[in-house]
């Protein structure tokens, strides 16, 4: 593959990349919108261009177990799916990464049952977000593309070797066309070096993985998954930065827009952010101090980098896609809330939670949102959420 | 003049969604048929899928819960045995019910579940776009097996009716087609049967229904009908594979 600037779908774009990036087994079940990423996998693998394992499983448990499977003994693994598919897998999606199996995921943003939905939002993610997987969300089809290779860095990373997930908006992303930059094999290659596992399975070498757990182990077996995850942080940070130098590309765990000098700011996490960076520019015109806050890092949690940008501001709009039912609201507001608390010049924090199962939130709702969410900020209203559009 | 041709009572008057020539219309219009002629709209529920059926709740005018994918099975033994004077009957394809539902399924015939599944073989997922099924036949084109379907990567043609009729649970097991007007006749037919099969005690019934999805097959539905009888049908055989009369013991 040469260096090529396409317009491609961003799902043909992801099974591009898992093929550039030389992937070993992909295992996965059909699931709306995760179908395209897949099927263009299967038609790599079969045609010849990419040696790899394409196992069309039973189920998503398979899927990961399968995935599980070959990460242990070495194999560069990938998978996908989306909202029930996710559900069905979290058992072993928990299992993969106490037991510290390497492995990429595209997880398609999607809504949760009940009621069936296809449509995205962030309610499937927000269910493993305690797993001890990395989770990075992406933007735009480029940061997808990008992002496998920088997830494999993370994942396959002796000094981390954790599963990654790379939250993607279902539809709005996985179904969009856009101007993809392809780097050549040349870069990938040297960028991501084979995978070499530790401690992989195989006969020559005993190990045991996936052991029992009795009540004087279990704790400190938490503990260091605790520790894993967290010293992933440089690691994570290093992925990126090299990436950059070689593609120019830069990745954060938090991206601001016009934030250095806004007396306040709406924060997103995913695909939204491109409409609140287009809002913003709008409202600055206006003369309001506003600017954008993204994060892209949601675990490990960057809290340095949120508390770099954040202190200070005068007040935050946070827009969620999930609620945490009987709980804070939504789960990045409450995050946030967290890690500011009694930090000095804490900004007010507003909650909102939007766009459930794909309700469109347009350029005209982000900017009810901001001026609003302001206005609340203001007069001190930061107990819960506000549902923004709910009818009736 | 004498109506020789109605809908049926428990089909409401909405236009099916699905694709021309697809076999779901047919087999939604022979299950509804058999509920009005049997008298069962009273005491019947039914459990659609996640697939081109999810929809199924629009069309009958019975009492209707959906089931997560391939967990039909389960939510009707719940179904079952706590309202044991009601029928209950699963409609699911062969995704739900031949691979993700595979456990479920499998299970609740053999502990002699006394419910009815109807099981839609179109030999790939239709609703998620026509991928590979683990009852696509060898050498069949999907999105996810394109250039046909290869034994030795993908695995052989699951024939999971004929696992299930081997149960000493599973009480009536049968195979039909929707290929010509008389096999289309024979399903309705076959569906009675394991209605009463239910009825009677006597344990799991199911009815495996080969039906054409010319949108993932990609051809016409003329040619949809002929591959179902033409190729299908020899890689499934049609015809009842058990029929138990008499209630089982303790
Ligand atoms: C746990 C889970 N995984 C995947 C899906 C996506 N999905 C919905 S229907 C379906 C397959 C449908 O195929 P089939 O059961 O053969 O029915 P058909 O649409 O062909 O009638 C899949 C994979 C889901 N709903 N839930
Ligand atoms: S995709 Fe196939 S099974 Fe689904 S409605 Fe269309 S023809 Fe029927």
């Amino acid at each position: 593959m040469p260096k090529v600037r396409k317009g491609v779908e961003v799902s043909i774009a992801i099974a591009d990349a898992v093929a550039q990036a030389d992937t070993d087994v992909i295992a996965a079940y059909p699931i709306t919108p995760q179908t395209h990423i897949v099927e263009h996998l299967s038609e790599i693998v079969a045609n010849g261009e990419l040696d790899a394992e394409f196992v069309p499983v039973d189920s998503e448990h398979s899927a990961m177990s399968v995935c599980c499977g070959s990460s242990a003994v070495g194999a560069r693994t990938f998978t996908s799916t989306s909202s029930q598919g996710l559900a069905l897998m979290s058992e072993i999606f928990f299992i993969a990464a106490a037991m510290r199996l390497p492995m990429v995921m595209a997880l398609a943003n999607r809504s949760l049952s009940s009621p069936l939905s296809i449509w995205n939002d962030h309610t499937d993610t927000m269910m493993v977000r305690d797993a001890g997987w990395v989770h990075i969300f992406v933007e735009n089809g480029q940061e997808c593309y990008d992002n496998i290779f920088c997830s494999y860095r993370m994942s396959e990373d002796p000094e981390v070797r954790l599963p990654v997930a790379i939250n993607l908006d279902g539809f709005i992303l996985t179904h969009m066309i856009e101007p993809i930059e392809y780097e050549d094999d040349e870069t990938i290659r040297k960028y991501l070096p084979p995978f070499t596992m530790i401690n992989a399975l195989h006969p020559d070498n005993p190990v045991s993985m996936g052991c029992f757990g009795m009540p004087e182990i279990y704790t400190e077996t938490q503990m260091n998954r605790e520790h894993g995850i967290r010293n992933s942080y440089p690691v994570i940070l290093k992925a990126w930065d090299e990436w950059g130098k070689l593609t120019g590309r830069y990745y954060r765990p938090v991206e601001t827009y016009r934030a250095d000098d806004a007396e306040y700011c709406i924060v997103t996490m995913g695909s939204y952010g491109e409409t609140a960076m287009e809002v913003v520019d709008t409202l600055r015109a206006e003369g309001e101090k506003v600017g954008v806050v993204k994060i892209r890092l949601w675990r490990p949690f960057p809290y340095d980098e949120i508390r770099a940008a954040l202190l200070g501001k005068k007040s935050l709009v946070v827009i969620d896609r999930a609620i945490s039912f009987g709980g804070p609201g939504g789960p990045v507001a409450s995050e946030l809330r967290s890690a500011l608390y009694q930090k000095k010049g804490a900004p007010t924090i507003v909650n909102y939670v939007a766009g459930l199962a794909g309700r469109d939130v347009s350029r005209k709702d982000f900017r009810n949102i901001i001026l609003e969410g302001k206005e609340k900020a203001r007069r001190g209203e930061t107990e819960g959420f506000t549902l923004y559009g709910l009818r009736g | 003049m004498k109506k020789i041709f109605s809908r049926p009572e428990c089909l409401k008057p909405t236009p099916f969604h699905y694709c021309p020539g697809c076999g779901h219309s047919i087999l939604h219009r022979l299950v509804a048929e058999v509920i009005d002629e049997m008298n069962l709209r009273g005491r019947i529920i039914g459990i659609p899928p996640a697939g081109c059926a999810v929809l199924a709740y629009d069309y009958f005018d019975i009492d209707m819960c959906e089931a997560a994918h391939g967990r039909g099975c389960a939510v009707a033994t719940g179904f079952k045995r706590s309202r044991p004077e009601c029928i209950i009957f699963t409609y699911q394809g062969d995704g739900d019910m031949a691979a993700i539902g595979t456990a479920e399924t499998l299970h609740a015939a053999n502990r002699g579940e006394n419910i009815t599944s109807i099981f839609v073989n179109n030999a790939v997922y239709g609703m998620t776009g026509g991928q590979m099924a683990p009852t696509t036949i060898l050498g069949q084109k999907t999105t996810t097996s394109p250039f046909g379907r290869r034994s030795n990567v993908e695995g052989y043609p699951l024939k999971i009716t004929e696992i299930i009729s081997t149960l000493p649970g599973a009480a009536y097991v049968a195979r039909t087609s929707l290929a010509t007007p008389a096999k289309v006749m024979a399903t309705k037919k076959t569906i009675k049967k394991a209605f009463e099969t239910q009825l009677a005690g006597l344990g799991y019934s199911l009815v495996e229904v080969l039906s054409p999805c010319p949108t993932n097959w990609k051809i016409s539905s003329i040619e949809s009908f002929k591959y179902l009888e033409e190729r299908l049908e020899l890689e499934y055989p049609l015809g009842v594979m058990k029929e138990v009369t008499t209630e089982k013991g303790s």
